[in-house]
């Protein structure tokens, strides 16, 4: 071990290879250490990076951009369903659209944003200087992108997926369903799986060794606990789906019979591979959501959280559970009443872990002073609304209530309390809190506030409503309803309502343009915070830091207010990261990082024109092969560089 | 569990007025029919509400107006875990409040990481109570649930009538299977059953996934191809009660109602013989020309009309359409205009259906549509 950590003037073994930070002043560091990490200036540059900061800040901003689309599918959908008998829009591009809603707003906007942020933010919380496996990053990145520009074109030219998010058999199977519609759903499934998958694994192996010296475990912050969880969820839940979806393109493609009762297959299997993934995948959005809820939270009440230990096992347990609840979405489809009951406790039993992070976030705002900015009014507007969304879970997760609510616009409430007040309410919130740390810039408290009240009340009196409409007997997915029904005013009142939480997003991205050039000037530190995300400039320099921190207690600003310690001995005319042991992280081993490259890019092309050219032909497997192959050797095509140093 | 029910039963007593305010006809809310001056005009207002239950939502496909034992017993479900809720999250709020209001000695230059070590102690005991009153709550619900779901198992074997329905995209095919084909009903969209009697829905699919759903009188049962299921359906008084698709099965989803229609037992014994019946030959001229363009248009390769030529299955059997109350699973109401329409124009009024569009002359449309007409 050389030079580690509180022992700067061990540098024997200096002389090894290329040029140490030991000793180094700062102004000479830096100049060394630019060129090293740089990113090529122009679109060369811009395609080549492996920068986790620059990729996950255009993943952010793509999802962002989903989101829009899929934001103003909804307000389409509001608009049809304001009056009765409407005849706006018909029922095939209803049908599309409610598609493309959920699709979307899951595939391409929840879990991807929910990644984006931990691409960005976890180097900087752990204290290195990128991801492990950069290029991975960036090609899951263009593998990301590919997909979802794929099934967005593909409604522009009316072959938007329409048989729902969760696409069940035979509607979407060879017989049932229309033209290529179901291809493309099935193969951008695809797409954003292996990019999910990616970022699973660049998150596991950097979070275990890649850690700061000194942030063992129990110092982790609960931000990056929750990612971590999260990517262990990916890891075991996207498979299914990934398996499903082939299956379903085989059965469509090349005639096989998986979901064909008729030859033996069964439409059911397909519910249960889908829900297998479907439900953990609620988890993959809410677990990293409760995590930046537990990192907004301590700043804004000045204290650290309360009940770490609690909130790092209710994360795992949360994880570990979200798999047992998958047959909860099937209880119309007849089960036995034994298996039934084993699903209704597994869904109650979620509440206990999800109940106490709850409870020790309300334990910490008692003990702690808070300060009403406006991250801290969305964890707030987070903690209103996700309770009632959990507790309508709790009545979804009885089988008899559900088969009265199940499918309908009660079950519609209750997730867009789940997924909207349970996910992108501290998403915001995140992006009020972090936008300063990624852009240099502070966010407008004044728009921040117009925008919280208007989406906040607007999201209520749009949804609250939905409960007693689904009870009131409206089903989900119908692009009308007979005036006979009842259901006129109510639906009206919520159109009209949804309109509210369309100008507070409005404002929201209005903030973001406006403050992008004339917002105050952050510091490195604007909420005097305490992870080692803000121990750094603002935006932090390529290298994230200058030297390596290390961590003496689980809230490193707070413990060492003036200057953190450092690690020395790391080369700076190469890129290098350290890496430790999974559990102390105590340094282990000086680790090159890898460098730009043009062919993640290249790779994903190849990858994303096999996958679509897989819609049409069994044979764009075969010739798609071939450039995948030649992508994948030269992007790790060994150039004799050094291996791992001691 | 009879103590179980018992209990259930006394929180429905307890919660029902309540919640019904809340939760019955919030239209009337919403519309601000409620006359804002003062409390004594909400008062009676409030003692109104259940006129305007009964007045405006009545008969309407809705889970909150059970009218049979399966239904009944989820809506009891529904109120207890909708009051329990309800306390729950109150309580979080009332707790979030006050750990935002609570009053602070003003020692502004703490440092964040002065932990008050008493306090932790009793955050940690308030959390573990927390905990543990969520642990009871939950297994009290989980319990309450599992017996509310035996006891609606528990009515099935006990049926007198067997009805059997079979999913097509978008409308219900419904027999009533008899001892011999003579005495096997066919019809579409509408189920008669006799007031009181537990009758045994058998459900089944041949196309895509489909979801029958009468809120009023039950909660709902996939139709999935290759997996028959069933249902036990009790209406305890006369009416009719809307059903609806509930499971995304395509293009017409919104448009696939069925109706059931509780009735005596006589009324419906007396349903049942006229159904049996084959259709009435044609009466007079006009009827005669609609029989011959019913059958010599192709409308006969897709429908059937018992006591005729016309055998066709892929779309509903005729034979006593003009008996039925609705057209096109309850798109349009069983009026000689509306079937006149939706002959001549089926994709303007439920684009997509399976039917498609016939080119017949005034003449012909307007015999066929008297001929349909006379097929009670």
């Amino acid at each position: 071990m050389s030079g580690i950590a509180g022992k700067p003037a061990e540098h024997t073994q200096e002389a090894l290879k290329g040029i140490r930070d030991t000793g180094l002043e700062e102004v000479r560091l830096r100049t060394f250490l630019a060129p090293a990490w740089r990113t090529p200036k122009g679109l060369y540059g811009w395609l080549v990076t492996v920068d986790h900061k620059l990729i996950g800040r255009r993943y952010i901003v793509t999802a962002f951009l989903f989101l829009i689309l899929a934001g103003l599918s909804a307000l389409a959908m509001r608009f049809q369903l304001a009056q009765p008998e409407a005849g706006h829009i018909g029922p095939d591009l209803y049908n599309q659209l409610f598609t493309m809603h959920g699709t979307t707003m899951m595939f391409l906007f929840a879990v991807p944003v929910m990644e984006a942020f931990a691409i960005y933010l976890v180097p900087l919380m752990i204290g290195t200087r990128n991801v492990a496996f950069p290029r991975l990053n960036a090609f899951s990145y263009w593998v990301y992108l590919s997909g979802g520009l794929m099934i967005w074109i593909a409604f522009a030219f009316e072959t938007g997926a329409d048989a729902g998010w969760f696409s069940y058999v035979p509607l979407a199977g060879p017989e049932y369903g229309i033209g290529k519609r179901p291809d493309f759903w099935a193969q951008m499934v695809t797409y954003t799986e292996v990019s999910a998958l990616a970022v699973a694994v660049e998150i596991i192996a950097t979070v275990f060794k890649q850690r700061a010296p000194g942030m063992s475990l129990d110092r982790i912050p609960l931000y990056v606990w929750s990612v971590l969880v999260t990517a262990f969820v990916i890891l075991f839940a996207m498979p299914a789906v990934m398996v499903s979806s082939t299956m379903l393109i085989l059965d469509r493609l090349v005639g096989t019979k998986f979901f064909d009762p008729a030859a033996g297959g069964d439409a059911l299997l397909w519910q249960h591979l889908f829900w297998f993934f479907g439900h953990p995948e609620v988890y993959i959005i809410f677990i990293p959501a409760t995590g930046f809820v537990s990192a907004i939270l301590p700043t804004f009440v000045r204290r650290p959280v309360f009940g770490y230990l609690g909130i790092v096992l209710s994360l795992i347990a949360i994880g570990f559970l979200s798999f047992g609840l998958w047959v909860h979405h099937m209880f119309a489809t007849g089960l036995p009443q034994l298996g039934e009951s084993f699903f209704t406790a597994s869904s109650m039993m979620i509440a206990i872990p999800s109940g106490i992070q709850i409870f020790c976030w309300i334990a910490t705002i008692w003990g702690g002073r808070p300060i009403f900015a406006t991250p801290m009014l969305f964890v707030l507007g987070f903690i209103f609304t996700f309770v009632i969304g959990g507790l309508t879970g709790v009545m979804v997760a009885s089988v008899p209530i559900d088969l009265q609510v199940h499918d309908t616009y009660f079950v519609v409430a209750h997730f867009h309390y789940v997924l909207v007040g349970g996910a992108v309410f501290p998403l915001l919130g995140a992006v009020y809190y972090w936008f300063p740390k990624i852009t240099g810039r502070m966010l407008s408290e004044r728009l921040g506030r117009w925008n919280f009240w208007l989406v906040f009340l607007g999201f209520n009196l749009t949804f609250f409503p939905m409960h007693i409409l689904g009870l009131q007997g409206m089903p989900r997915r119908v692009y009308t309803y007979p005036p006979a029904s009842g259901w006129g005013e109510m639906n009206l009142f919520i159109s009209l309502s949804s309109l509210v939480v369309f100008a507070g997003f409005a404002l929201f991205f209005l903030n973001l343009l406006l403050s992008l050039r004339n917002g105050r000037i952050a510091g490195d530190n604007p909420w005097g915070a305490s992870t080692l995300e803000w121990a750094t400039t603002s935006p932090p320099p390529s290298y994230d830091f200058s030297r390596l921190p290390v961590v003496t207690h689980r809230e490193p600003l707070w413990a060492e207010p003036d200057v953190l310690p450092v690690v020395e001995g790391l080369r700076v005319d190469a890129r290098e990261v350290l890496a430790g042991t999974v559990a102390d992280a105590v340094p282990q081993v000086r680790v090159p990082s890898a460098d730009n490259s043009i062919w993640p890019l290249l790779s994903a092309i190849a990858v994303g024109g096999a996958f679509f050219g897989s819609i049409y032909t069994p044979w764009a497997v075969v010739w798609g092969a071939i450039p995948v192959s030649i992508g994948f050797i030269c992007w790790f095509w060994p150039k004799g560089e050094p291996e791992d140093e001691e | 569990m009879a103590r179980c029910m018992s209990l259930l039963a006394s929180s429905r007593m307890l919660t029902r007025p309540r919640m019904s305010l809340a939760f019955t006809c919030p239209t009337q809310i919403l519309t601000g029919i409620v006359p804002g001056k003062a409390a004594q005009q909400c008062l009676r207002w409030v003692s109104a509400a259940p006129m305007l239950v009964l007045a405006g939502c009545g008969d309407r496909q809705s889970a909150l107006h059970a009218h049979g034992a399966n239904a009944r017993r989820i809506l009891d479900l529904i109120w207890s875990f909708s009051a329990v809720a309800g306390a729950t999250w109150l309580l979080v709020m009332l707790v979030l409040a006050a750990a935002l209001l609570r009053r602070r000695l003003s020692e502004t230059t703490r440092s964040p990481l002065e932990i008050d070590s008493h306090q932790e102690r009793r955050f940690a005991q308030a959390v573990g109570s927390a905990m543990a009153l969520t642990v009871l709550a939950l297994v009290m619900m989980t319990t309450a649930s599992f017996f509310a779901g035996k006891s609606i198992a528990s009515l099935s074997g006990t049926e007198t009538l067997a009805v059997r329905i079979t999913g097509h995209q978008w409308w219900w095919e419904v027999r009533y299977p008899g001892d011999d084909r003579s005495q096997s009903i066919v019809t579409a969209n509408e189920i008669h059953v006799p007031v009181g009697e537990p009758v045994e829905v058998e459900l089944d699919s041949l196309d895509v996934i489909h979801s029958f759903w009468v809120p009023n009188l039950a909660g709902k049962r996939d139709l999935i191809p290759g997996r028959p299921s069933q249902l036990t359906l009790i209406a305890d008084k006369p009416g009719t009660y809307r059903g609806q698709c509930a499971e995304f099965c395509g293009y017409q989803h919104a448009h696939m109602a069925i109706t059931v229609i509780a009735e005596s037992r006589e009324a419906f014994e007396a349903w049942q013989s006229r159904q049996n019946a084959v259709a009435s030959a044609p009466g007079g001229e006009e009827e005669r020309r609609g029989q011959q363009a019913f059958l010599s248009t192709g409308c006969a390769l897709c429908h059937t009309i018992r006591g005729t030529p016309a055998s066709g299955t892929v779309g509903p059997d005729l034979t006593h359409l003009a008996s039925r109350r609705a057209l096109a699973a309850d798109t349009l109401a069983m009026t000689p205009g509306a079937l006149a329409a939706w002959i001549a124009d089926p994709q303007s009024i439920k684009p997509g259906a399976k039917m498609p569009r016939i080119a017949l002359s005034a003449d012909d449309l307007n015999a066929v549509v008297t001929y349909l007409g006379s097929l009670e």
